[in-house]
């Protein structure tokens, strides 16, 4: 079998379900709907009409040359390619997975949606689709996150979605997914839970999978059509997941294109505080699915760091877990420096504002092209070496922190923003 | 030892937990009261004087909870009592010194650990399932382990003679249920309604066709467990389940938001004895034979519950 059509329950020895049992009901019956979903023509035309007509798809391919001047592309070495998932409706590759799930929520015949979110895209992306199929919606939010992302917030909010804060545990995403669970196990025979990544109980990240696999499916076709070949690497960044695993899928089964994910260094490994769960977790389980864990020796979860709410996430998609193993991806760290800095030579090189989970791709490209320059790597036959970054998100949501970062708002405005960054520190 | 290692019918087909509940149901005609504490709220000490107090006043069987950092199956109560526990520092491993010191002072009180599965998997399923059996624990309940996942405890338990509680929902299917209750040793734990942990007014009327259900499954014992909390629920419940299951109103009492003095401690652990008796009252009149003077309402027996019970 493909890699790329690989599925659950199991990835290697990850994924599975380990949820309660009320539950599994509930699972299963997705599951069922899910797979008749897959083999009905109407079912993939209403989606792809929405695709093209809500969310902007196809999504563009753009080259960034000045910004590849900087990942050792003087020369002429490298060329960066960025998928522009940025552009969707929502601002981001979340739409895909949402439309999708929100669909099979409307054959099921179920009212109402539940979703967790962190810096909130998740959850408008899912208050959107709730707007647009007329279903119920409530989003759980760290009380944390809801008072960085204030904005995100009223746009849920003005999208008719309740939002709840949670204030128990971190008051992060990890705590807004068990509030979810937890909703979920009371009013499971009206609710889906709208999980936004490829992790929790299968069939989730499979099936989240599935609705992001047409990034990659996309991407690929763009940059045969524009370069005449495939790229030599696909990065991205890892959260949870999905918008690395929607662009990785095309490329799983071609053995040359090199798989690169980024994940949230935040203050550097040895500082303890980060989400690097490839670099500094281990075998675990958190919310239904078994991967990669950032815990500690009692396998309590670890609470982990970000610049970027995004990857702040303290396990990773059961899928890349299995990827890694297999050695068919490779998964490093990013500081959020090396973020920060990448974030911002995207603005100023290229005009486009990346989220700032989308920026850990965008250094990781940066290190990739420096490195290959360094060694003098090139594509075949000597031709420019094509990186293709998957730019998950637009960097809206994150002006204010950006602002607050490189100290660009002033007087009375900068002292408040040091506060609060003073308090972001502080925090987990 | 405890009452599981005693019997001499092989870790296979016995449990010392569910020979307690057939003798409660056989010679008393009523269902057990089973009592949930976490391990190391307020403290490791004092949850130890508090399960001591649990024994005291009438719990039949101890559930020992593991507090834990993403407890899912758990509302308000208990979450706030778990983060308590970890904030005071407690470790997975004290709950091999409070099974022991539990077992020590009342031998004929099973202690089932109730445990969300990574701490388990982190400790490593054999190795837990060793030195919980050498504490002398009776064995695990696993929230968020199904059986399709549960290989390697069942393989465990199994080497060490230990209980497989696990549970079932008013959602569970016949398949799941006759799944379910294949691999379960001690009781099956019927979640009687959907929801977490928590008090709630009525205990759903799905419960006794859950037990029904799980009856019917293969299952010899079925306890009953989330939402109980008054000695009348659990004179409801236990006319038809073969135990009754308390958290969340036994951590209530102990609940304080800093460090108590030894004297408002004192006070908790009196409102605990308090809450555990009108439960031990009520599983004791569950089945009590119908008084002879017939306006008389039986002892904590006057549901306000409209459920057709």
């Amino acid at each position: 079998m493909k890699l790329a059509d690989v599925s659950g329950p199991y990835f290697g020895q990850y994924g599975g379900r380990f949820v309660p049992e009320a539950l599994i009901a509930a699972l299963e019956e997705l599951d069922t709907e899910f797979r008749k979903a897959a083999d009905d023509p109407a079912f993939a035309a209403e989606l792809q009409r929405l695709h093209r007509e809500y969310t902007g798809r196809p999504s563009p391919l753009t080259e960034v040359p000045r910004f590849a001047a900087h990942a050792g592309g003087e020369s002429g070495g490298v060329r960066v390619f960025l998928k522009r998932e940025d552009l969707n409706h929502t601002g981001s590759h979340k739409i895909n997975n949402v439309l999708g799930q929100a669909l099979l929520v409307k054959r099921m015949g179920k009212k109402r949606l539940i979703a967790e979110t962190g810096a909130g895209q998740h959850g408008v992306a899912t208050a959107t689709a709730a707007a647009l199929m007329d279903l119920e919606c409530v989003v759980y939010m760290g009380e944390e996150d809801t008072r960085r992302q204030a904005l995100n917030v009223a746009r849920m909010r003005l999208l008719g979605a309740e939002v709840v804060p949670v204030k128990i545990g971190s008051r992060t995403l990890k705590d807004a997914i068990n509030e979810a669970l937890r909703d979920w196990v009371a009013n499971v025979e009206t609710t889906h839970y709208l999980l936004g990544t490829v992790t929790g109980p299968h069939p989730f990240p499979e099936m989240v999978r599935q609705f992001h696999r047409i990034i990659g499916e996309e991407a690929r076709e763009q940059i045969l059509e524009r370069t005449g070949r495939l790229p030599d690497v696909v990065a991205a960044c890892v959260g949870g997941g999905s918008n690395a695993l929607g662009i990785f899928n095309a490329f799983l089964d071609d053995k040359d294109v090199e798989l690169r994910g980024f994940e949230a260094g935040g203050e550097g490994i040895e500082s303890g505080r980060h989400a690097a769960r490839f670099s500094g977790g281990a075998l675990g389980v958190l919310h239904g699915a078994r991967s990669y864990l950032l815990q500690d020796d009692d396998g309590q979860t670890l609470p982990s760091h970000s610049v970027s709410a995004g990857l702040d996430y303290p396990s990773v998609g059961p899928a890349h877990a299995w990827l890694h193993d297999l050695g068919r991806a490779t998964y490093e760290p990013v500081t959020d420096d090396e973020a920060m800095e990448a974030f911002r030579l995207l603005c100023r090189t290229e005009g486009i504002i990346p989220a700032i989970e989308s920026a850990h791709a965008l250094a990781g490209a940066l290190r990739v092209g420096q490195a290959a320059a360094a060694e003098g790597r090139t594509g075949p036959d000597g031709e420019p070496l094509v990186l293709l970054v998957n730019l998950s998100g637009r960097g809206d949501k994150d002006v204010a922190t950006a602002a607050r970062w490189f100290g660009l708002l002033d007087g009375a405005d900068n002292n408040v923003a040091a506060e609060e960054l003073e308090r972001q520190e502080g925090r987990g | 030892m405890s009452t599981v290692t005693q019997q001499a019918t092989g870790p296979d087909t016995h449990s010392g937990t569910a020979d307690l509940i057939a003798r409660l149901r056989e010679q008393e005609n009523r269902p057990a009261l089973v009592g949930y504490l976490p391990v190391g709220y307020p403290t490791v000490d004092r949850s130890i004087e508090a399960l001591k107090t649990l024994v005291d006043h009438g719990v039949d069987i101890i559930e020992l909870g593991i507090p834990y950092t993403d407890p899912v199956l758990d509302g308000p109560v208990i979450q706030a009592a778990a983060q308590g526990a970890l904030d005071a520092g407690a470790r997975v491993r004290d709950v091999f010194r409070v099974v022991r010191e539990l077992t020590e002072y009342a031998p004929h009180v099973p202690v089932l650990v109730m445990t969300y599965w990574n701490p388990v998997l982190k400790y490593g399923p054999d190795a837990f399932a060793r030195d919980l059996a050498a504490a002398g624990g009776a064995g695990l309940i696993t929230p968020d382990l199904i059986p399709d996942e549960g290989a390697d405890w069942i393989a465990a338990s199994e080497a060490h003679g230990l209980d497989r509680v696990f549970l079932v929902a008013p959602s569970s299917t016949p398949e799941r249920l006759r799944l379910t209750v294949g691999q379960s040793r001690g009781f099956v734990y019927a979640a009687s309604l959907m929801g977490v942990t928590g008090e709630r007014n009525q205990v759903g009327s799905r419960a006794e066709q859950l037990v029904a259900d799980t009856r019917a499954a293969g299952a010899p014992n079925v306890c009953v467990g989330l939402g109980v909390s008054t000695g009348a629920q659990a004179a409801e419940v236990g006319r038809f389940a073969d135990g009754v299951i308390v958290g969340s109103a036994l951590v209530r009492p102990l609940l304080s938001d800093g460090p108590l003095p030894d004297d408002e401690w004192a006070v908790r652990l009196t409102n605990l004895a308090g809450v555990t008796e009108d439960l031990a009252a009520g599983v004791r009149s569950a089945r009590a034979p119908a008084p002879t003077d017939p306006p008389a309402a039986t002892p904590g027996g006057a549901t306000t519950s409209g459920e057709a019970l």
